[in-house]
């Protein structure tokens, strides 16, 4: 039953990638205290997807890619005007604006419905499964391997880069906005390009796993990996280790109860974050919350 | 426009169940969706209607069919764990609450995935019926299940308008409740089952993805045209409806569209207009509120400055010295001269400004309110004299010809404020 292939191997190579790409970015919108806003670019960035498929008429243009991280921009955009301007408190303008944006993306599909080889379901859970026979074929007709996976790489590359190259400011910003505006450094630029980022990792991973699910990959990695630690350095290897660990074990589990192997890596995910929320709680009620009172009581 | 005739004269009983159907279930949602937003709760909407998705699917597997108990009991029932784990994550981690909502509708989603592609394997040819629920088909519900959907939806309204009361001190001052010996916990509690049953209802109409805008959109586009709870839920619940059946018409005239897509698209174009319009609170009435504010403002001190030349035995001052007073805002100085003479406040000769009569009533209402207000927070509040300028400076225009009166008895009709400047009145 359980194999381990080329095309296994691709398929769990290609989930690590995507799964490292997001938690890396996830761990500094959780510190941001963000990790709504990451949930509402996800769904945001929808429309720009549609409508760069249409007018790029493939999956593959980088009409997609400017398209989506237009439209992760204007979703951040969005909520900071509904909030400042039209003073709408910030939890109803994070779901005005993802859940307007995700239903023009809904209309449009269904509009471009007979131009556009994109359906509902791709973009609730995406399909994995299907990257081994989605090949990048170069212009000389020599096949390089499954495209997804290549295009994942490309996104680890640009997180890790970006990553290194602001990490100064990312991690200030994120810890004490105003120290690091106090020391001059843009805070609403750093913001931005930081939207940017997940907007466009959101794009590249969406065909694989979804956009909903990269949700999912953006927020419980780095909340598993801080119930068990504080520190930035060990909270963002914490996140990768996690990262590799639910694409083996969902690609398994997956493999054999033959679902979304994307759902089942969050599945996974999820089991792992109630079991350390369980074993990390401040008193671990369920076992002995009620003898710790009665200890109080006799002191 | 035939489709509209037929649509909306209900000559097809069905659409006048349908719209009937959906008209309680937008109430519903908006109504308990209301007191979440008031709450600032908007967004554990979200993550109890991404939530029930596996317990739907759950139910489909137990039942093998579509059938409503099993699915409104199941999509309860994970709601319901949904619930209760953000709140016990929220005391028992040290996460925040945006982390943990986002982590648990993420994961319930993912798990409801998971079971959507198991049930997609067995081939069900029931299965089709449940992609509905993922982005919602006002059309496709079936009558028998219309009852029981539209049942829960009264169900909870009549809660709410019973126990408003209590809700209301939920949302607004859960503590005071608790001091006066309200069980709050226990209204928490029937508060979080009315919001998992209005998601329930929702999503027949919406889907789940799209859940939460039933939920926060109609109140807080709502809140921008009252302050009172009962007219807040009212407009809330007409806004719901409104949207739902402009949803509900849509998919009836091009049947593969979703229905939640276009209730979102009209509900968020509603709350744009609110946002923009609204009386008070909406972007407009504040923008024109503020100019006119920033021009009352700088005619008062041009008067002013006038009116204090005047005290110093010069009988007007030259455009230059105005100039001179506000040298960052020539351009507006220079409008605010041309206003106040069109309005017959000041004379311009020339280069040189004067006040006619009226406006040497309006400049000494001005300074006299200023000076009033220095000599009531020296005198009542013992500020020092060299302290109370810069907040005189601000409520020289805002004090009302009632306050002015008030402080003038307060103070015994003073002649001399806290600098020893004469306090201007009409009759001198």
């Amino acid at each position: 039953m359980i194999s381990f292939d080329q095309n296994a191997f691709l398929i769990i190579v290609t989930a690590s990638l995507i799964a490292i790409s997001c938690g890396l970015l996830g761990v500094f919108m959780m510190l941001r205290k963000m990790a709504m806003t990451g949930d509402a670019i996800s769904h945001a960035v929808l429309p720009g997807i549609v409508i760069g498929f249409f007018v790029s008429g493939s999956q593959r243009g980088l009409e997609v890619i400017i398209g989506a991280g237009l439209l992760g921009i204007l979703a951040t955009l969005m909520i900071d005007w509904l909030r400042k301007k039209a003073k709408v408190q910030l939890d109803a303008s994070i779901g005005i604006t993802f859940t307007l944006l995700f239903a023009i993306g809904i209309i449009l599909i269904n509009i471009f419905a007979y131009k556009v080889d994109l359906d509902q379901e791709c973009v609730l859970y995406g399909e994995i499964a299907y990257l081994p026979i989605d090949l990048w074929i170069t212009g000389s007709g020599m096949s390089m391997g499954p495209r997804i996976t290549w295009l994942a790489v490309l996104n680890l590359l640009l997180v890790l880069g970006f990553i290194r190259l602001l990490f100064k400011e990312l991690t200030l910003t994120s810890f004490d906005e105003n120290f690091g505006l106090a020391l001059g450094i843009p805070a609403g630029a750093i913001n931005l390009s930081l939207m940017s980022m997940v907007s466009y990792t959101t794009v590249s991973s969406f065909e694989a796993v979804g956009a909903i699910l990269v949700v999912a990959l953006l927020v419980v990695p780095p909340a598993i990996a801080f119930l068990w630690t504080k520190e930035l350095i060990p909270l963002m290897k914490l996140t990768v280790l996690l990262a590799l660990l639910i694409s083996v074990l969902g690609y398994y589990l997956a493999f054999w109860l033959d679902s979304s192997i994307a759902g089942m890596m969050v599945t996974v995910a999820g089991v792992i974050f109630l079991v350390s929320a369980v074993l990390k709680s401040k008193k671990s009620k369920f076992s002995f919350g009620t003898q710790e009172k009665e200890k109080s009581f006799t002191h | 426009m035939d489709h509209f005739l037929y649509f909306f004269t209900f000559q097809d009983s069905s659409i006048a169940f349908i719209v009937i159907g959906i008209t309680l279930l937008g109430i519903g949602s908006a109504y308990v969706g209301t007191f979440s937003f008031l709450d600032k709760k908007a967004l554990l909407g979200d993550a109890i209607s991404h939530a029930v998705l596996p317990g739907i699917c759950l139910g489909f597997l137990l039942a093998g069919e579509k059938n409503p108990i099993y699915i409104v009991g199941g999509a309860f029932v994970s709601g319901a764990i949904a619930t209760f784990l953000s709140s016990w994550l929220k005391e028992n981690t040290k996460l925040s609450e945006d982390t943990i909502i986002a982590s648990i509708l993420s994961i319930f989603f993912g798990f409801g995935i998971v079971l959507l592609t198991v049930i997609q394997k067995t081939g069900n040819p029931e299965m089709a019926g449940l992609n509905q629920f993922i982005f919602g088909n006002a059309i496709g519900i079936l009558e028998e299940d219309l009852w029981i959907y539209g049942g829960l939806a009264v169900l909870i309204i009549l809660t709410l308008t019973i126990f408003m009361k209590e809700f209301s001190l939920l949302v607004f001052n859960a503590e005071f409740g608790k001091a006066i010996g309200y069980p709050m916990k226990s209204i928490r509690l029937l508060f979080n089952v009315l919001m998992i049953l209005s998601v329930i209802i929702g999503i027949q109409a919406i889907g789940v993805v799209l859940m939460a805008a039933l939920l926060i959109t109609p109140g807080a586009a709502a809140r921008f045209w009252t302050d009172k709870l009962s007219v807040l839920l009212v407009l809330a619940g007409i806004f719901a409806v409104i949207s739902g059946i402009a949803g509900t018409y849509i998919s009836y005239v091009i049947p593969q569209m979703p229905t939640g897509p276009w209730v979102v698209v009209s509900l968020s174009l509603l709350a744009l207009i609110s946002f923009l319009f609204a009386p008070k609170r909406g972007m407009v009435y504040r923008y024109f509120a503020r100019k006119n504010y920033l021009r009352k403002t700088q005619n008062e001190h041009i008067l002013k400055s006038i009116f204090k030349a005047t005290e110093e035995g010069k009988s007007g001052l030259t455009i230059e010295e105005i100039y001179q007073l506000y040298p960052e805002q020539k351009k507006q100085s220079l409008k605010s001269i041309k206003n106040l003479n069109k309005d017959h406040y000041l004379i311009v000769n020339q280069n040189f400004i004067s006040l006619t009569n009226s406006g040497l009533t309006e400049a000494k209402r001005v300074v006299r309110l200023h000076r009033l207000w220095e000599s009531y927070l020296n005198e009542y509040m013992n500020i020092a004299p060299d302290h109370v300028h810069e907040s005189a400076e601000k409520l020289e225009h805002l004090l009302t010809p009632e306050l002015e009166a008030l402080l003038e008895s307060r103070l015994n009709y003073p002649k001399l404020d806290p600098h020893q400047e004469n306090i201007p009145r009409d009759h001198d």
